[in-house]
């Protein structure tokens, strides 16, 4: 039933935010500064969710060389930047976490 | 014409055309479909809610987003919240299509918002600059249809490919989230803005990380947007 909800909610704010401009007809416009903050929204959350999965990975921070999740992340960002493939990207980053999860013994 | 499938024949042509020219992006979609459809379980939703999020919210950030959230523990006000706020640049695409969408019905109006996701509504503003104001309501829903009927094959596939995996964890899919981020953020790391957009919201995550109902990533959030908009307006003083 929760989970319900969730979908419903999720379903309302993403329909609202697609149509309440088209019925409005173009008439009123966003300002321009407010524009380019929304441009900014998506890697801020791509970028929150990453860092957290990434340095603190149950939930305590973890900066050491012998947290294996930051060998996945390295490895993942390494190739995204080489070849922008979303699959060999997830290939990458699994598997420099499992190696270094055999390595690391962690 | 020499040859015309028998679709073609009884679809009226311009959502046959919109629908051929959303084919190409089905290449783009299709992973991304696989991954929502393949992760969905491993967060704790059922088959069905991971599939009713493809079929009814029909948003790839915001389905991410929300998949992260719930993998953090987050609770489902924030995620609704956290949707709508990744969702609003959908407000911008309303805007610059309101005016070429005026002859559509109320109805047809409502119908097409539903599926102005971003692929679609970067297809329909191309139509539209070509088609010098005289754009069809029906190339939209051709485009809309083709991306929404690929997001949908590619979630249950992943849904269905996911299934067969026994032990999610032990295969590293609990990393393939943060990894599927990581391909989406890296080609927007170009400038000064995105690096402090990243920084700040990492910054803040980590510090904050520790509120209830993870509101600690919400604020990350607005923190990094905040920041990224400072750094692209801030010009050092030569």
């Amino acid at each position: 039933m929760a989970t319900f909800l969730l979908i419903l909610g999720m379903a309302a704010v993403t329909f609202l935010t697609r149509y309440l401009f088209v019925a409005l007809l173009g008439r009123w416009r966003l300002p321009a500064a407010l524009e380019r903050w929304l441009g900014h929204i998506p890697t801020a959350a791509f970028g929150a969710i990453i860092v957290e999965g990434t340095l603190a990975p149950q939930g305590r921070v973890r900066l050491d060389p012998a947290n294996p999740y930051l060998w996945g992340a390295l490895a993942a960002g390494l190739v995204a930047w080489r070849t922008e493939n979303v699959l060999l990207t997830m290939a990458a980053g699994m598997g420099a976490l499992w190696l270094a999860r055999v390595v690391l013994g962690g | 014409m020499t040859e015309t499938t028998s679709i073609e024949r009884s679809l009226p042509s311009p959502f046959a055309s919109g629908f051929r020219a959303a084919l190409p992006l089905w290449l783009g979609v299709t992973p991304f479909g696989l991954v929502v459809g393949l992760l969905g379980p491993t967060v704790g939703l059922s088959g069905a809610a991971t599939m009713s999020l493809s079929l009814f919210v029909f948003a790839g950030s915001a389905q991410f987003i929300a998949l992260g959230l719930l993998g953090a523990g987050a609770s489902y006000p924030l995620i609704v919240l956290t949707t709508l706020i990744v969702n609003l640049r959908h407000l911008l695409y309303g805007a610059s299509l309101a005016p070429y969408l005026r002859a559509a019905s109320g109805r047809g109006k409502a119908i097409l918002s539903f599926f102005l996701a971003d692929e679609t509504y970067a297809l329909a503003i191309a139509h539209c600059q070509r088609t010098e104001g005289a754009p069809s309501p029906l190339y939209f829903l051709g485009v809309g249809l083709s991306i929404y009927l690929d997001w949908a094959l590619s979630t249950a596939i992943g849904l269905a490919l996911g299934g067969l995996v026994p032990e999610p964890a032990a295969l590293g899919l609990d990393f393939a989230l943060p990894a599927t981020f990581i391909a989406l953020l890296v080609p927007k790391l170009e400038g000064r803005a995105p690096w402090a957009a990243l920084a700040v919201a990492g910054a803040v995550v980590l510090v904050a990380g520790g509120l209830p109902g993870r509101l600690g990533i919400l604020l990350a959030v607005i923190a990094g947007a905040t920041a990224g908009w400072g750094a692209e307006k801030w010009r050092p003083s030569s």
